[in-house]
């Protein structure tokens, strides 16, 4: 009986090597190891043996079925093996083809670049300060020294809006600058007799009659500064903008300040930032100057201190103003400001 | 302003000073060169301070030539042939300049002419040529002899546009010598802002580069060689309107001779950008460009005529209103009572400070000459400019502040040059009428102004040698410093305006470059709420994270683009726009009171760009405000919806089109993010959207907008695609006033929840919100979350009817719920389902 479970040992062994599918397998178990299998049947005769020989036969027959439960196992496992690698080899996709996009949404290039700014001076102690599209004449030109007939008026022509009356038009801003008078007022008012210090942003859109052009829109943005305080100086200015200039462009960029004119600034500066396109070597970016114009500042003119309830000879202050689309302009060298508010696609998906 | 180098070397010695360093320190200090043109001078490459243009002369191919004889051409009566020295060797030269001719068959000509002479392979404008062209000057034939090189004109040399014959130079010019060192100049157009009037003109600059540089600066040439007799008696000046014509004063000189003026004084006026036309002409106007002080020059013999054979008296008084005048430019103009007229017994004369008349303008056959400088209140110059819509030199220097004590300055150059140019005898003396003598500035300062204003130390001697070399007059005592403005500048203010002043010329002259930067070390502000900012940019961050593309729009538009929005024949809303009352277009002539039109703008734009459109904006609408003349400004928010949801993918398939329950998706997940929770939704009635797809979101019963499918209509009257565009207009005032600070967060439930599935069949015209409120409302606080994931209509549940299937959430935070606890809630839904909305179960 011994020789006979090895030959039934080595016959299972042989047959389960030829399974070459599950099907196959399942057929092998039940021929071998099934409730009609000879092994199983082996068993029931264990009965006709002797009392010496049943259990070393016992013994042998468990032997056997484990092997061929084992040998099962791997048979099992090897098959899954061969059909997983048989579905890995066929499904091959084109990795080549475009992928599904996402609905994705953007900001208008303009909102981010008026974020960084806003960001960048709220760090330094700047609030976000706003104030109406629709100004007076008083509030945009007359409280910020620029006089009735002033020839730094022609420099700003204006949109002048129905309603207003002759002393006092309305206008549509030509400048944040307005909202300078606003706030100071504002705050001012809280405490006349010792205003609070002043350090603002006043970011907003502005209107200009021009006629559009690729250089030149009837509308645009404008944030503007304001710091006043009871020891403000120029070189306080200097650093500012500078600090502005290092996080607006990069670290190391190099700024310049030249003396310019604005009614209600004095001193007045512009200030220039090393053109970040050729390095300050000169290229088209930079109309070979080697300097890009970036904004315009200056020391708060005591009548406009005056005018927001501010004391001259107690305060000083300094202000400054900023093209947000100048800025992304200069940028991601856009050709042509009109694309701003033309809002094609093609343009704003670029940001 | 154009300041050609070589005229202010007159007044300042710029030895050793590059060109360009000079543009460079000048616009440092606030005096903007906009441009350098050069005139044979080398132009150099690289980074460049300002635009540079010009022609750089080849200092071996551009010399002095000497024009020893000028001879006929063999075969060719329009041209000559010069023998002409080049300091080396004798070149024979052809040319048909007409200015030659006079010359010809002369024979050796003593003393030879100086020109311009350029070689083969010179670089020059071409001459024949509209506008500036450049060539190379190359070896050709004329006429069968051989032509290698050329004698110039001031075009080809890009010094005028002058063509009509060649340029001769100075007797004194050595042939042979380049060019470039007889005649070679540059010239700046300097930007002139108001603050710095009183530097439109060359004198002015001088003073300038003299402060900056630190040269000396030669005395203002206002010296005149008096010969005639007194000019006592010959005329007499009335000013009425003292405030508008503070001064006037008249020169006179006789015998004089009109003719061209000398070849350097119109060089200079033509680089100066003034066209030159006789030698009494151009003295004003080389004066005026010289020292600022625009000057008048009327035919004496015409004005005594014109006063019956009296001395004239010069008057000058306000225009009566309408009163005409013919200015020199020929214009017939009529005047306003602001409009100050020069005149004299017989009339009008001039516009004073802006343009003369016609009638007593300085002719070929004038003889004696009574010049005028004045002074003139600037802002009227500035109004009657306006006014009259005119410009002119004149105008452009008194509307921006002549000092009056230029004036007799002014006229005694102005004598001189007229003297030198045109000959004749300076009547001695003036008549100078100045009734109204402004008051000099006087303005104490300290270096603590310096320090306060600029941050820089300064002593009173830095403070001191700065003003003074601005002409200002400076008496130090202690720390103080009384400063006195000179008598050529308006602009220094009293009291602390004028310590600002003073401190904008400190600092130009001292360098902004040399003050220090330094970071602010004054008290913070107070930091104050900034709420409706703060919304309105999570507002923004939250619709691009919905996938939708902020646009930004003109604020400025028409009714009729704004009509498009609402289907023909919408009667008009009663509510009037704001209108500019200058427009610059028929496009821009109101302030929009629609933001959902101006969206529909960009929609219509794209419409053939991208398949899928998602937009929105923020911005204000301007409404006439019944507090006021000042427009309210509303700020709105406007969604728009168009095409696929997805963006266009080669595996997707059709019919993912955004409808009316995307836009209803995106206003909800906006509002509900923003923390406004229990929002109502109701049919409306808007004009812009379809009638049947049309809804309004309320929050606390507060209304936020409106949106839904575009109204047919309008769809068509926009170009905007097949697919129904799906909007909404929303109120932000409102949701600002509505989203809460905070909220209270809900913890995470311990125990499972239980869900259930309920399909409900309700009449057609039930609406869905009703269904989902009663179940709520019995589910009460058990029932944590109920969606809708079915709504099916078909013959199995009869002819108007609809199902609707609902997965509802149970949930416990105390404790497991069992399936006695779930039934019987559900027994209650459905029999309230059935009852009061008619609902029966579906199997
Ligand atoms: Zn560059």
């Amino acid at each position: 009986m011994l020789a006979e479970l090895d030959k039934i040992h080595k016959g299972a062994l042989a047959a389960a090597a030829q399974v070459i599918d599950q099907a196959g397998l399942e057929e092998w178990r039940s021929q071998y190891l099934g409730k009609n299998a000879v092994l199983t049947q082996s068993l029931k005769q264990l009965g006709g043996l002797s009392a010496e020989e049943r259990p070393q036969a016992g013994q042998k027959i468990n032997q056997v079925k484990q092997a061929l439960e084992a040998a099962f196992e791997e048979r099992k496992a090897a098959l899954q093996a061969d059909k997983l690698q048989q579905a890995l080899d066929t499904e091959r996709l084109d990795v080549t083809l475009p992928g599904r996009a996402m609905p994705l949404g953007r900001l208008h290039p303009i909102t981010q670049t008026l974020r960084r700014i806003n960001a960048i001076f709220a760090e330094m102690g700047f609030q976000v300060y706003r104030s109406r599209d629709v100004e007076t004449d008083e509030y945009n030109f007359l409280l910020l020294n620029f006089p009735p007939n002033h020839p730094a008026r022609e420099m700003q022509d204006s949109f002048y809006v129905e309603g207003g009356s002759a002393d006092n038009p309305l206008l549509m801003r030509t400048h944040t600058s307005a909202g300078q008078i606003h706030a100071m007022r504002e705050f001012s008012a809280e405490s006349p007799e010792n205003p609070p210090p002043v350090r603002i942003v006043l970011p907003g859109m502005c209107y200009r009659y021009e006629q559009v052009s690729a250089r030149s829109e009837v509308q645009f943005t404008q944030v503007e500064g304001l710091a006043v305080g009871e020891d403000i100086t120029f070189g306080d200015l200097k650093g500012t903008l500078t600090d502005f200039a290092r996080r607006f462009f990069n670290a190391d960029v190099r700024t310049r300040f030249r003396a310019s004119h604005f009614p209600f600034t004095e001193p007045s500066a512009e200030m220039d930032v090393e053109c970040f396109v050729c390095g300050g070597k000169g290229c088209s970016v930079c109309k070979h100057s080697g300097w890009l114009e970036i904004l315009g500042s200056g020391m708060v003119h005591p009548n406009v201190l005056r005018n927001g309830g501010y004391d001259p000879e107690r305060y000083s202050g300094f202000a400054f103003g900023m093209g947000p689309e100048r800025l992304t302009m200069l940028r991601y060298r856009i050709e042509d400001i009109r694309y701003f508010w033309r809002n094609d696609l093609r343009f704003l998906e670029q940001f | 302003m154009k300041v050609p180098i070589s005229w202010l070397k007159d007044f300042v010695d710029l030895e050793g000073v590059a060109i360009e360093d000079l543009a460079h320190t000048l616009t440092m200090a606030g005096l903007e060169v906009e441009e350098i043109r050069y005139l044979g001078l080398p132009i150099p490459s690289g980074q460049q301070l300002a635009k540079l243009s010009g022609l750089a002369w080849d200092r071996e191919k551009i010399v002095v030539g000497e024009i020893r004889e000028v001879g006929p051409h063999p075969d060719a009566d329009r041209l000559v042939l010069c023998r002409l020295f080049d300091g080396e060797k004798e070149h024979s030269v052809l040319t048909g300049a007409p200015n030659l001719f006079e010359y010809k068959g002369q024979g050796e000509l003593k003393p030879p002419l100086k020109v311009a002479y350029a070689k083969e392979g010179a670089e020059l404008y071409d001459g024949h040529q509209a506008g500036l062209n450049k060539m190379i000057l190359k070896r050709t034939k004329i006429r069968g002899v051989e032509s290698y090189s050329m004698v110039c004109s001031e075009k080809e040399l890009g010094i005028s546009e002058e063509h009509e014959g060649i340029l001769f130079l100075n007797a004194e010019a050595v042939a042979g010598t380049p060019l470039a060192d007889v005649l070679g100049d540059a010239v700046f157009d300097i930007a002139i802002t108001p603050n710095i009037a009183r530097d439109a003109n060359i004198y002015g600059v001088a003073r300038e580069v003299s402060a900056l540089l630190q040269r000396p600066l030669k005395p203002m040439p206002i010296e005149v060689q008096t010969d005639g007799p007194k000019i006592e008696g010959a005329a007499r000046i009335e000013i009425s309107e003292p405030e508008l014509n503070p001064r006037f004063v008249l020169g006179l000189i006789r015998e004089i001779q009109i003719q061209p003026s000398p070849e350097w004084v119109r060089r200079r006026l033509t680089l100066a950008g003034m066209r030159p036309i006789n030698n009494i002409v151009d003295a004003t106007n080389y004066a005026m460009l010289e020292l600022g002080e625009p000057l008048h020059a009327f035919d004496y013999d015409v004005l005594v005529q014109r006063a019956g054979g009296q001395p004239p008296v010069i008057s000058t008084r306000r225009a009566k209103s309408g009163e005409m005048i013919t200015t020199l430019d020929g214009v017939q103009r009529k005047l306003d009572d602001f409009t100050v007229l020069v005149c004299d017994t017989a009339g009008s004369l001039s516009l004073g400070g802006v343009m003369g008349g016609l009638e007593s303008e300085v002719t070929e056959n004038t003889r004696t000459v009574l010049l005028e400088g004045a002074a003139w209140n600037f802002i009227n110059i500035r109004k009657t400019l306006n006014a009259q819509r005119l410009s002119s030199e004149a105008g452009y220097r008194f509307s921006r502040g002549v000092h009056p004590a230029m004036a007799p300055r002014g006229v005694q150059r102005g004598l001189e040059l007229m003297r030198q140019w045109a000959g004749g005898q300076v009547a001695a003396d003036l008549v100078d009428e100045f009734p109204l003598p402004p008051q000099s500035s006087v303005v104490q300062i300290s270096p603590q102004d310096a320090r306060r204003w600029l941050g820089v130390e300064l002593s009173t001697g830095q403070l001191s040698d700065i003003l003074q070399r601005l002409g200002f007059e400076v008496k130090t005592q202690g720390e103080t410093l009384t400063v006195t403005s000179p008598d050529h500048r308006l602009d220094i203010g009293e009291g602390v305006i004028g310590k600002a002043d003073l401190m904008e010329e400190v600092a130009r002259i001292y360098g902004y470059d040399n003050i220090p930067a330094t970071r602010l070390g004054d008290d913070l502000p107070p930091q104050r709420a900034n709420r409706s900012l703060e919304i309105e940019e999570r507002i923004r961050d939250l619709l691009v994270r919905q996938g939708l593309q902020e646009v930004a729009t003109y604020r400025l538009t028409s009714p009729e683009q704004e009509a498009r929005r609402l289907p023909a024949g919408t009667p008009p809303d009663d509510k009037p726009y704001t209108r500019l009352s200058n427009p610059i277009s028929q496009e821009r002539t109101v302030l929009r009171k629609s933001l959902l039109a101006s969206v529909l703008e960009i929609v219509e734009r794209n419409a053939n760009i991208r398949e899928r459109l998602a937009f929105f904006e923020i911005g204000p609408v301007f409404r006439a405000s019944e507090s006021g003349p000042l427009p309210d400004e509303l700020p709105r928010l406007v969604l728009a919806l168009r095409g696929p949801r997805q963006p266009a993918h080669w595996q997707s398939g059709d019919g993912d089109t955004q409808d009316f329950y995307d836009i209803k998706g995106a206003v909800s997940t906006l509002l509900n993010s923003l923390g406004l929770r229990e929002l109502q939704f109701e049919p409306a009635a808007h004009p812009a959207f379809h009638p049947g797809k049309c809804a309004r979101v309320l929050a606390d019963d507060q209304p936020l907008g409106v949106f839904g499918e575009l109204h047919p209509q309008v769809q068509t009257e926009y170009d905007l695609g097949g697919d129904p565009v799906q909007a909404a207009a929303l109120n932000l005032d409102t949701i600002y006033d509505l989203v809460p600070e905070r909220f209270d967060s809900q913890s995470v439930p311990a125990y499972p929840p239980v869900l259930e599935d309920l399909a409900l069949v309700v009449d057609e015209s039930l609406p869905a919100g009703q269904v989902e409120a009663l179940i709520r409302q019995t589910g009460g606080k058990l029932l944590t979350g109920l969606a809708l994931f079915d709504v099916f209509r078909g013959e199995q549940i009869g002819v108007g009817k609809k199902s609707l299937a609902y997965q509802l959430t149970y949930q416990n935070a105390e404790r497991t719920l069992t399936d006695e606890d779930v039934a019987k809630l559900r027994q209650r839904i459905i029999r309230r389902l059935e009852q009061e909305l008619g609902a029966q179960l579906r199997a």
